[in-house]
């Protein structure tokens, strides 16, 4: 009989030859968990993510802009479900996951938890929230676990489109009057180091990080992922003549990389424990349409059954 | 897995890309029937003209076979290379073989 010390390291060298685990594969239980947290706190995040969104959908400039908007908030829950579906390939059940959203025991990404205060701020979540989210989701496309790279394919090829659209919606009010172009700047400066922050801890204080590289469920590390965002985000601001709330950022000839301020880390360990502006709108919203919701799912299935009966009759 | 029948069971949804092709698993979601279970694949599977055929299964319906046995499984395959075209010498100069 193979014992788990030798299923290990079974594991562990398909991982290192680059081969992808399934579902029905043997996996260590802490692989499992680690990922079940993390794919399900991602899978919230899509749907929480649709909330601070949907609240300028009524309230868009334009019949354009409102379709746009639509259509992305619809690509949030599509995300989501994708990203559910994956969970449930590792044995957790949907209801279990969703239970756990619910009553706050999961975690989703703390930046949905920061309110949409003017309709610029829907154009600084495309441009900076989902293009920090791209850069993490672009590494989970070569993730170890299969289904999960999968998902993450998927969700890439539709992300881009909510990245250009929210920087076009920048680049438009940043040309447009003085008091558009100052909307813009002050959503970027709402905005930019809560985008920083979902990056996650620095290296030297993350600790699942480690075993994360080693599994290959990362393969870039949150400092490293975090500064090529800065870099490419500083010169897109620069394009569009709206400047990065920082007063430490500063081009590094010698690392070829910007050199940036502090993060408030207080801030970020806050909103994580639940203060942060809106975390109690956001759960009872989702709990809100959860029980409202009940009566459908109730006739939905109460409808089948009938259908079903009528049909073997 | 969850076994509340108050939930919405689970379908494995194959979506075919173009006329012609083959049917492609692509995901799972939940639906209380066959009919809904298509047309929640369509929105959330083919929103940019991704397909244009759908299957729906029910999850419990699928058998898979065990990676464990893999090895053992497949192994009849393994030494029988004359299942190749290339495994056979063709004589020199014959065509159109």
């Amino acid at each position: 009989m193979t014992d788990v010390k030798n299923l290990e390291e079974l594991f562990q060298a398909k991982i290192d030859a680059e081969q992808k685990i399934e579902p029905k594969d043997w996996m260590p239980d802490a692989y499992r968990k680690n990922l079940i947290r993390q794919i399900s706190q991602h899978a919230h995040s899509e749907v929480v993510g649709m909330l601070p969104e949907g609240n300028w959908i009524t309230r868009a400039p334009s019949l354009k802009r409102k379709a746009i908007l639509l259509a992305k908030v619809q690509d949030e829950a599509g995300h989501g479900l994708y990203l559910y579906s994956a969970v449930e390939t590792m044995g957790t059940s949907r209801e279990q996951t969703i239970d756990d959203l619910l009553s706050g025991k999961a975690k989703y990404s703390s930046i949905f938890n920061y309110p949409t205060l003017s309709w610029a701020d829907i154009g600084a979540i495309g441009w900076l929230v989902d293009g920090a989210a791209i850069m993490n989701q672009v590494m989970l496309c070569r993730t170890s676990y299969g289904p999960y790279a999968r998902a993450m394919v998927r969700i890439c090829k539709e992300e881009s489109f909510h990245q250009r659209q929210g920087y076009e919606i920048m680049a438009v009010l940043a040309k447009g009057s003085p008091e558009q172009k100052e909307m813009a700047q002050d959503a970027l400066n709402r905005w930019w180091w809560p985008s920083l922050m979902m990056f996650g801890p620095t290296d030297a204080n993350s600790p699942h990080s480690e075993q994360s590289m080693k599994w290959k469920i990362k393969r870039q590390s949150n400092d490293e992922l975090r500064q090529t965002f800065i870099d490419r985000t500083v010169q897109q601001a620069e394009v569009i003549g709206l400047s990065i709330p920082d007063p430490d950022l500063k081009w590094n000839e010698e690392t070829q990389h910007y050199d940036w301020g502090e993060i408030d880390w207080t801030e970020f360990n806050n909103v994580v424990a639940g203060n942060g502006p809106c975390n109690k709108e956001r759960l009872a919203a989702r709990n809100k349409a959860h029980n409202d919701g009940a009566w459908v799912r109730e006739a939905a299935l109460a409808y089948a059954a009938k259908k079903a009966k009528r049909k073997a009759a | 897995m969850s076994n509340n029948p108050n939930n919405w069971p689970l379908w494995e949804i194959f979506i075919q890309s173009k006329r012609g092709l083959e049917h492609k698993h692509v995901g799972s979601l939940h639906a209380a029937d066959p009919q809904m279970a298509i047309e929640n694949a369509r929105d959330v599977y083919t929103r940019r003209q991704e397909g244009n055929s759908i299957w729906v299964v029910l999850a419990e319906h699928m058998h898979a076979s065990r990676p464990e046995d893999a090895e053992s499984f497949y192994d009849p395959a393994d030494d029988k290379v004359y299942r190749h075209p290339t495994f056979y010498t063709m004589p020199e100069g014959a065509k159109y073989i």
